[in-house]
């Protein structure tokens, strides 16, 4: 049988940069086809050449047999392409019927046409068991929704090849569940799917076949049934993965943070946080384990000032964490000036400012502690300072004066850390720390915060990745809906007794 | 690549001349249309305004003004506010001076009334900009809104003000009194005869050396710093700790005492006197000016000038050719803010183009 999508000796550069060079592989008809590699390996840009938003140098791109110029996505659309962005294309407050019409609408008089739209919608919806109200409106669906929507607008469409980028980053397990009930269906159909992803758990489950990318070259092509995790990391990555990473005995010290009974309710009365407690001590790590959104983000803010509790008191080494009444406006400088660093949850927002140079974001939130003679900057001082915090942090391009947005996420977030590990702090409040990291620096930034630990500060972590709590934490707490669940040691480790408390169950 | 990514001489230097370059074309089309001709307009506007030393010292006058506004819109526009109010804040200020004068001219020597009006004149002006900055910081009222609204009631305020309080009685003229010859501002005719019986005083020095306190202050303090963390990303100002609130009204009582002091230079400087509607503009030119010299101190300077010297110019141009009305300097400025402000980037994609041809 012909492959439903073949490329051949794909090449394509921006400047100096070799995006991809001859990429060469085959997906066939109806299958379910992952794609991994690290940030950077070249798989958006080979995606971007098959969608039609680039142009390939060399190389050509052959559907069902045929070699195809697609010279822009309206192309790659007619073609049978669709493609489902890992930032959803959606209009806000539209219904998502009218989002699935956009650029289809058929004619000056919307309201025939319209009718048509809802009863095709509706059949698909029924035939690929989406559940999708189709006169609902967006900004009320969940995210998970409102990815179906963006499948839905694909099918509408007639793709046949359906390309999904990093499309469980932003879903909760359940909601991955049936993402890949859904797309089981899809095979079934005879439609081809492309599935780029970090998670190699998520490749073992449901791809048929893999390629593994790296520095934009193909470096495997495997069926899924014949590899592994580790043997997929391995290519990915170019060199054998640690998956026990070293770390010093376990010595808990003094306590340096006990919350009591910790409170926040929203401005409608509604309760984020319920009755929260619990002690870190001075070289451990206790890792906060939940389905996000369960009340995780707004505990590490009002830990670092960002956000004032309702109810409740945090003693930082022995003394009330002051809360002053009124709004948090310059609170996180008062707790970082006590020995609290924060890596926020939301890089991006929070942690750095984009279009500030790399070396400006190095001491961001510290701008006061580095004040000079007449209480000016000294950039030389600062750029040495900011030249040793790139190389012994291995961030790439190590140029201090490239505009932060620039670097990849896994960068930007050896930049965050690097910034706070420096500020020598003794409670360290990480946030999501490998969020949208490739797995080689998810390596780094584990050792880094091992290295921590072992030398005696409290770290607090929250993370969504059950394999990144087993891999760090020496205790774990479960979160759900604004309360903890529960708490075990690391080595009770067990991963459906954590989901049930995930999932609200407490232990009989 | 996008504009982003482009080096800095392009989005700093190329780009700003190609966009004023096209607003000089439009203009000529227009004088050409008028029937006059554009290459020898063009001629008596730069004689004007640069050659003859009289014209020069003009257009240095009226750049000292804008330097005053340009800095007042930039430095809010760091913070990521939209200050239109820099008209009212100015105007402001000018009553601040005038209230000093009234009250001081007959007593205090020169060296302690030039001080007093100075120090009026900023302190009204703050005045005016805190009122917005507060409402932005406190009550989430948007500064743009409020800004505009300022100007408007600044307007009504000094007309029901100079009316009722400050013409002279007798007199029909709607401005204050003239003031005592210790409050002018020592001209620069004073030393060097050749620029003639020009305003042109020492507000100049006061100008450049706002410039450098300016440029100093935003890129190297850590004052700056906050300010232009807030300005960009106020998530992560908020993180690093930075009241944003106390940024923001204090943003705006720098922006509102230089938008103030604008008002020494065209009071003390040249008139000696209050009158209705003095600010004339510059208040909105500073807009064009932070927004052309893209915040950078060198780059407000150079657009201050560039607007000295159209005012200056076009003044004389409309009075040598009588088919070029008034107004043309006003359509000068419009094209300049449309091309320079509004399409800004209209060249990039060519320049972006020609780099990366010269690159690969």
């Amino acid at each position: 049988m012909q492959p439903a999508v073949e490329f051949r000796g794909i090449s394509k550069h921006f400047g100096a940069v070799k995006a991809n060079t001859d990429v060469s592989f085959s997906i066939a008809k109806g299958a379910i086809h992952g794609l991994v590699g690290e940030n950077g390996a070249g798989k958006s840009t080979l995606m971007s050449i098959l969608y039609g938003y680039y142009h390939a140098d060399g190389g050509d791109i052959v559907l069902d047999g045929q070699v195809r110029q697609i010279r822009s996505s309206q192309e790659a659309i007619r073609l049978g392409i669709g493609m489902v962005h890992q930032h959803f294309m959606l209009v806000e407050n539209m219904t998502v019927l009218d989002n699935v019409m956009l650029g289809t609408e058929g004619g000056f008089r919307l309201a025939s046409h319209r009718t048509e739209a809802e009863a095709k919608l509706r059949e698909i919806c029924a035939r690929y068991r989406l559940d999708v109200d189709p006169l609902a409106t967006i900004h009320d669906l969940s995210v998970g929704a409102q990815q179906r929507v963006e499948i839905l607008k694909q099918i509408y469409r007639s793709a046949n090849i359906l390309i999904l980028d990093e499309p469980t980053a932003v879903l909760t397990a359940q909601e991955t569940a049936s993402l890949f009930e859904i797309l089981r269906l899809f095979k079934e159909q005879g439609k081809t799917i492309i599935l780029i992803t970090h998670k190699l758990q998520e490749i073992m489950d449901i791809t048929d076949t893999v390629t593994v990318m790296r520095a934009g070259r193909v470096v495997g092509a495997v069926q899924t049934a014949q590899t592994s995790k580790e043997e997929l990391a391995n290519m990915m990555v170019g060199r054998p993965i640690e998956n026990n990473l070293p770390r010093g005995p376990y010595k808990p010290g003094a306590a340096v943070l006990e919350v009591k009974g910790l409170q926040l309710k929203d401005g409608a009365g509604v309760s984020l946080l319920d009755d929260i407690g619990f002690t870190l001590r001075a070289g451990e790590i206790v890792a906060i384990a939940g389905v996000s959104g369960n009340g995780q983000s707004e505990l590490m803010e009002i830990l670092s000032g960002m956000r004032l509790p309702t109810g409740g008191q945090a003693d930082f080494e022995g003394k009330p964490l002051p809360f002053k009444r009124g709004d948090a406006d310059g609170l996180p400088l008062v707790f970082r000036n006590l020995g609290i660093a924060h890596v926020p949850e939301d890089r991006l927002r929070d942690g750095v400012v984009k279009n500030f140079s790399v070396m400006h974001n190095t001491f961001l939130g510290y701008q006061d502690h580095i004040k000079g003679r007449w209480g000016l900057f000294d950039f030389k001082h600062i750029a040495e300072r900011c030249a040793g915090l790139l190389k012994e942090f291995d961030v790439r391009p190590p140029n201090p004066d490239l505009r932060i947005g620039l670097l990849s996420g896994g960068n930007q977030q050896k930049v965050v850390i690097a910034r706070e590990v420096l500020a020598k702090p003794k409670l360290m409040l990480v946030g999501q720390p490998t969020r949208g990291v490739d797995i080689g620096t998810i390596e780094a930034i584990h050792t880094q915060l091992l290295a921590l630990r072992d030398a005696g500060v409290a770290i607090l972590l929250v993370s969504v990745e059950l394999e990144e709590v087993r891999a760090l934490a020496d205790r774990i707490l479960v979160m759900c809906g604004g309360r903890i669940t529960g708490e075990l040691p690391i080595n009770e480790f067990d991963t459906t007794r954590i989901g049930l408390l995930m999932g609200g169950m407490h232990k009989s | 690549m996008t504009t982003n990514d482009m080096p800095r001489w392009a989005t700093g230097i190329v780009l700003p001349l190609l966009n004023l370059l096209s607003a000089l074309l439009v203009t000529a089309l227009v004088i050409h249309l008028l029937g006059e001709d554009p290459v020898e307009s063009m001629q008596i506007l730069i004689n004007s305004a640069v050659v003859n030393p009289e014209g020069l010292a003009y257009t240095l006058f009226y750049a000292s003004t804008f330097v005053f506004t340009g800095l007042a819109v930039s430095v809010a526009m760091q913070a990521g506010l939209f200050n239109i109010g820099a008209e009212g804040q100015m105007y402001l200020g000018g009553l601040g001076i005038t209230l000093a004068m009234l009250a001081f001219d007959a007593t205090l020597p020169w060296y302690l009334l030039i001080p007093a009006g100075v120090v009026g004149a900023a302190l009204f002006g703050a005045l005016w900009g805190f009122i917005p900055g507060y409402l932005q910081a406190k009550r989430g009222s948007h500064i743009v809104v409020t800004t505009i609204m300022f100007n408007f009631i600044a307007a009504s305020l000094m007309n029901f003000v100079i009316v009722r309080f400050l013409i002279p009685a007798g007199e029909q003229n709607t401005a204050s009194r003239v003031f005592s010859a210790g409050a002018e501002l020592p001209r620069l005719s004073d030393w060097f005869p050749i620029l003639g019986d020009t305003p042109l005083n020492i507000s100049v020095f006061l100008a450049i050396i706002a410039l450098a306190v300016y440029g100093v202050m935003v890129s190297r303090s850590s004052w700056g710093y906050k300010l232009r963390a807030t300005g960009l990303n106020k998530h992560a100002a908020h993180y690093a700790g930075v009241k944003i609130s106390t940024t923001i009204i204090v943003t705006m009582l720098i922006s509102g005492a230089l938008a103030g002091l604008g008002a020494v230079n065209s009071i003390m400087g040249s008139t000696h006197y209050l009158s209705l509607n003095f600010v004339g503009g510059a208040g909105f030119i500073g807009i064009a000016i932070a927004l052309m010299g893209r915040q950078h101190p060198v780059g407000i300077f150079l657009s201050a000038l560039l607007f000295g010297a159209l005012t200056q110019g076009g003044f004389d141009l409309s009075l040598e050719k009588p088919n070029i009305p008034p107004e043309m300097v006003i359509l000068i400025q419009g094209l300049i803010i449309l091309f320079c402000g509004a399409m800004e980037y209209l060249y990039a994609p060519v320049l972006i183009k020609l780099i990366k041809g010269k690159q690969a």
